[in-house]
């Protein structure tokens, strides 16, 4: 295997101008959604408003004023597919369709995808989307065809402001410590790393430079793979079936009492009319 | 200066632009001088924006008020302690700027007159056959000269007074014509316009010497006024001021960038004249990381002025000949336009050049190389006036190419103006706006207008995009770089060189014949740049390349031969050159210095001069001999640029220096002589006839010699600073369809400014057919405050009608605390915005804004004011997203 490259985005320097997500469409030859004429979405200068099978880049705008303006940031992030080292969209994959590759990043290969949507549910980043036009299930490919060729994706290659970095992981690592310590020295003192070490799902080979909670970027603060809930959902299962059992039992006891009080009423209403 | 440049900056100030949304790739380089030095961004502008967002201060003003807030900025300035005692500071006042130069008796400033310059009179220039040059009134500039003598300024000096649409305020000397002796050659031509130097005190003490008048001027434009005019907090201002002072000085340099929202205003030029102005008493100009960038609109639209599509320039800024001025002779024009002193008395040489590429061997000195032949101009032929004409039925027909009018200014009084018209041709990659005008406009849509009726004849050809052609272009960086075709245009669709060349040789065999005098023009004109290459040539288009060594020039009896720099141009007919500003592009045959693709090696210092090639002289930076002090040395290591060495004797540095080569830094200027000789070793700036600066602006500016604030044409409130509401010379076509409210009208509260996003592109014909676009930013939406919003009853994504005296539109509300209320002058003004680039027919379609605005013009460039204006704003009773 190669050294495992990704991405390394640092939200501090983007312009929120979308170059990346007009990038990736016209490389990966991505329809419009609403062939091009969505509705105004009135959140932001957000029109697509999620990642999903025909957005696999994301530009996410946060406004935060305080009424009188006195403190004001709009916060600009650039979101992709994490890449994560323990996928979880590869751990529910029926038909093998994702695979890791060479470069260490996670791809979903059309071909055998059945479109079963597992996957979807499985990504605690909310990555994946069906694309209408294959009906299978897509993200970002970190642009596989040209780490093939040894070219850089599309979508880092375009960002003007070198917001998105793409490299080998340990570069982006050095580079993401450096720029934080940058900002701290400067005075931010919120700038973090998201995803950059192994505690988040074995590290995401797409990481994150943020200046506020994960939430306010729609991102999970301790996201989970989806194993992890086997063995809770299955007690919750049983837990449930139990529930509703009993349920069943209480609801034929009480039905007698229940059409008397309807009856009751009706007596009522017709007296005061 | 330029993009790049700015990395260099350690303070960069944006305003009158958005420019991380409106030039995201040029964006780059503010950003690495923030990431890589640390360097501050200050974002001035009534919207918080995606530049705001990248900016360490953002101050809020009101549309229109830009000359308050740079006002109290230079009297800050002027009033610091450091800035009035550091020698650095000093010498750029005395030496580098007019600062210590004498004016006039005369002159009467704004605040002994009213709120007024001298010499303001009733409007009396112009010719009957064209009544629409628009002003109110004009300035009568005498009184803002020099005492003793006239600076003629010429080049990029306002188009109005090229033009000579203004009576008095003209470029050039204005020399008595009747005494200039004839040539070629024409030295002493020149020689005789020679005027005596004009009076300085080096001390500054003199009431009457530039420095003195500036202070006085700006002394009013105090922390409180600026508060009240601009609604900026006084503080924030202060904190903007202090910023830029801390970050200037020979250590340190501040960039300034800007677009047209301080273009589209009836005050223009004095906005960006006032920032220069501010820039000259911080020594930023002419070294790396400072100046003034202007942010251009277009890949080429820098092409498109140096080598013109304007009406009253010719080829590299020369005044192109008018019959409003007394320019009946070759002899008469160049007496009136050459400046004797400076880069600029060179004239000659520049005009005979471009004659001679006119009109090629037929152009002699006997007759006087084909100047009655050359079409003159009768007033102001730009964007405005010519829709007002059309209106007016004045014009018959009009070639459109890579213009969206449908949807310009007052759209609906352009689409009259269209209606009018005999015929119409429209190239352009889409059947946009202006070709379906006559099925699809809201006024035929709604039957006000009936198809039938409208008489005009309209040609769509369809254009080859970028890709599909070779060409160069330049961008503002003054920068040429080739381009070469990538793709084959599909079907019929053409270069617009392939549509004007066709054009033009078609034209010429239709006159071929003719014995008209006035057709001669037409028969001699040079037209033949056949492609070598046979398939091109079938298709005819043009040989770019040929194009590029016409302008370059060329010896006129050895065309093979190609000029290597404008220095080597000639006044007899010997060199043949369009535009002397880009000889040295094309030296030779086979070197083409547009497409050399060579970087500096990453982390060395330089200004690389091997990639692209920048007029004039592949020089980077202007004025470059200001990156050392009066001796010649840098003024820092940091801010090494161009410097003085002794050994060599000669300048040298990273950039080519835009200095005569071997001139040392003591030189005196010569007494009696001409061109640059009249100028000294240390004096910088070689295109002033005068080698500084210019605090004050004797000439060339229509509308005063220094920047005083008026308000927009359309405001909410009385001009606090002066009696003198808004620019008394500016340009308004008065209509019955281009009414304008009246000061404080109460029918339209709001100021609006209009704007563009980064997911589209003007007009839309460029991104309004792409849907990878279009999904971005699919509808129309005005955003509003929420304080607005609530006090109209106005929810997000409700329907919104917008009105002012002109028309109505509806958008979508987009509320958001970006926007925000101002106090101004005690009042609540509360401020809307609108992006402009939707129409009726593409992929996402929605309401024309520039319904919105009116025919109102500054009176330098004629410019309209789409910037700050004022509206209403309701909410359209029951509609809420997607239903009405």
């Amino acid at each position: 295997m190669a050294e495992p490259l990704g991405f390394f985005t640092d939200t501090t320097v983007c312009i929120g101008c979308k170059a990346c997500e007009v990038a990736c469409k016209e490389w990966n030859q991505l329809p419009s959604s609403h062939g091009g004429a969505p509705t105004l979405s009135g959140d932001s200068y957000d029109n697509t408003r999620q990642l999903d099978g025909l957005h696999w880049r994301h530009v996410k705008f946060v406004e935060q004023f305080s009424p009188d303006r006195a403190d004001g940031r709009w916060l600009l992030m650039s979101d992709v597919c994490k890449h994560c080292v323990r996928a979880g969209c590869m751990e529910v994959c029926p038909t093998g369709a994702i695979m890791r590759t060479e470069f260490d990043t996670v791809v979903i290969q059309s071909d055998v995808c059945n479109g079963c949507r597992d996957c979807i549910a499985a990504c605690p980043f909310g990555v994946i989307g069906i694309n209408p036009v294959s009906n299978t299930a897509q993200k970002c490919t970190l642009c596989y065809d040209r780490l093939r060729a040894g070219m850089e994706p599309a979508c880092s290659k375009a960002c003007p402001t070198d917001s998105i970095n793409f490299g080998t992981i340990a570069d982006l690592k050095k580079m993401a410590a450096a720029r934080v310590g940058q900002l701290h020295e400067r005075g931010e003192q919120r700038a973090y790393l998201y995803g950059a070490d192994e505690k988040m799902l074995g590290g995401l080979n797409s990481f994150f430079l943020l200046v506020d909670k994960p939430e306010v970027y729609g991102l999970p603060p301790d996201p989970k793979m989806p194993s992890r809930n086997l063995t809770p959902s299955s007690l919750w299962s049983t837990l449930g079936a139990v529930v509703i059992g009993l349920m069943g039992i209480f609801s034929f006891r009480n039905r007698g009492a229940t059409a008397r009080r309807l009856e009751e009423d009706d007596v009522e209403r017709r007296r005061t009319a | 200066m330029y993009p790049r440049s700015m990395a260099d900056s350690d303070c960069v100030m944006v305003m009158g632009s958005n420019m991380a949304e409106c030039h995201p790739v040029a964006f780059r380089w503010p950003m690495e001088a923030k990431t890589k030095n640390g360097a501050k961004l200050i974002h001035v502008d009534p919207r918080f924006t995606r530049t705001s967002a990248m900016a360490d201060i953002y101050a809020p003003i009101r549309a229109g008020s830009d000359i308050a807030f740079l006002g109290g900025i230079i009297n800050y300035v002027i009033d610091d302690q450091r800035w009035s005692t550091d020698p650095f500071f000093k010498t750029w006042l005395v030496h580098y700027s007019n600062a210590a130069t004498i004016i006039s008796g005369e002159y009467k400033d704004t605040e002994d007159n009213d709120g007024v310059f001298s010499g303001l009179m009733e409007y009396k220039g112009g010719v009957e056959d064209w009544p629409y040059n628009g002003f109110v009134g004009e300035y009568d500039s005498r009184s803002w000269q020099y005492a003793r003598t006239r600076m003629g300024d010429q080049g990029r000096v306002a188009a109005t007074a090229q033009s000579g649409e203004v009576t008095t305020t003209r470029s050039g000397t204005q020399a008595d014509t009747a005494k200039a002796p004839d040539g070629p050659p024409y030295d002493a031509l020149v020689k005789s316009l020679l005027k005596p130097p004009p009076e300085r005190d080096e001390s500054l003490q003199n009431p009457r010497c530039v420095f003195q008048i500036v202070k006085r001027h700006f002394a009013r434009y105090t922390p409180e006024m600026v508060e009240r005019v601009t609604g900026c907090p006084k503080d924030t201002m202060l904190k903007v001021a202090r910023t830029l002072l801390e970050n200037s000085g020979p250590e340190r340099t501040c960039s300034f960038a800007y677009a047209v929202a301080w273009t589209q205003h009836t005050n223009g030029p004095q906005i960006i004249g006032c920032a220069a102005l501010l820039q000259i008493l911080l020594g930023n100009f002419g070294r790396p990381g400072a100046g003034i960038m202007a942010l251009r609109g277009h890949a080429s639209i820098q092409g498109s002025t140096d080598v013109p599509t304007l009406y009253h320039s010719i080829h590299g800024y020369m005044p192109a000949p008018s019959g409003l001025k007394k320019h009946d002779t070759l002899r008469e024009y160049l007496a009136i336009e050459t400046l004797p002193t400076g880069y600029w008395a060179n004239t000659p040489k520049f005009v005979i050049s471009y004659l001679k590429s006119m009109y090629g061997p037929a152009a002699t000195k006997d007759n006087q190389f084909g100047w009655d032949w050359h079409p003159k101009i009768l007033g102001d032929h730009s964007h405005l006036p010519m829709f007002v004409a059309m209106a007016d039925g004045k014009v018959k027909g009009m070639l459109l190419v890579g213009q969206n009018p449908a949807t310009s200014l007052n759209a609906k009084l352009e689409r009259a103006g269209m209606r009018k018209l005999e015929w119409l041709v429209v190239k352009d990659n889409w059947l946009h706006e202006s070709a379906t005008f006559w099925k699809n406009a809201p006024e035929v849509k709604h039957g006000d207008i009936k198809v039938q009726d409208i008489k005009t004849e309209i040609f769509f050809f369809p254009s080859s995009q970028v890709a599909e052609t070779e060409g160069t272009f330049t961008n503002t960086q003054r920068m040429l770089q080739t381009h070469f075709k990538a793709a084959e245009a599909p079907g019929d669709c053409r270069t617009d060189v392939w549509f004007t060349y066709q054009l033009g040789r078609r034209l010429k065999k239709l006159y071929a014949e003719s014995q008209e005098p006035r057709d001669e023009g037409f028969k001699n004109l040079v037209f033949d740049y056949e492609h070598d290459d046979a398939r091109e040539r079938e298709r005819g288009e043009p040989d770019a390349m040929k194009l590029l060594k016409e302008i370059n020039g060329y010896y006129s009896d050895d065309p093979g031969r190609h000029v290597a720099t404008f220095g080597d141009l000639k006044d007899d007919g010997s060199t043949t050159c369009a535009s002397w500003i880009y000889c040295g592009v094309f030296p030779a045959p086979g070197q083409n210095r547009a497409a050399s693709r060579q970087p500096d090696p990453p982390d060395q210092r330089g200004a690389q001069l091997n990639w692209g090639y920048a007029w004039p002289g592949n020089r980077r930076i202007i004025y470059n001999r200001a990156s050392a002090d009066l001796q010649g040395r840098p003024w820092s290591e940091r801010k090494k640029w161009v410097w003085w060495d002794e050994a060599q004797q000669k300048w040298v540095g990273y950039d080519v220096p835009d200095f005569t080569p071997t001139k040392p830094p003591s030189a005196k200027p010569k007494p009696g002589a001409t061109g640059m000789d009249a100028l000294g070793g240390g004096q910088p700036f070689i295109l002033k006839p005068d080698g500084v600066a210019w605090l004050f602006v004797p000439t060339g500016l229509v509308d005063g010699p220094l920047p005083a604030h008026y308000e927009p044409a359309e405001s909410p409130i009385q001009n606090p600073f002066y009696k003198q509401q808004a620019s008394p010379v500016l340009k308004y076509w008065k209509r019955d369809d281009n009414a304008l409210a009246a000061i404080g009208d109460t029918r339209f509260p709001y100021v609006i400014t209009t704007y563009r996003l980064t997911e589209h592109y003007l007009a839309g014909a460029m991104s309004r057919w792409n849907p990878w676009l279009t999904e971005l930013q699919p509808e129309l939406f005005i955003e509003l405050s929420p304080e607005l919003a609530e006090e109209k009853g106005i929810r997000n994504l409700d329907w919104v009608r917008i009105s002012t005296p002109r028309s109505q539109i509806r958008a979508k509300a987009l509320v958001t605390r970006r926007l925000r209320p101002f106090t101004i002058d005690g009042k609540t003004i509360h401020h809307v915005g609108m992006p402009w680039h939707w129409g009726w027919e593409g992929v996402v379609t929605g309401d024309v804004v520039n319904e919105l605005t009116s025919l109102v013009g500054d009176p330098n460039v004629t410019i309209h004011e789409g910037k700050a204006f004022v509206c209403n704003v309701e909410k359209v009773a029951g509609a809420r997203n997607g239903v009405v």
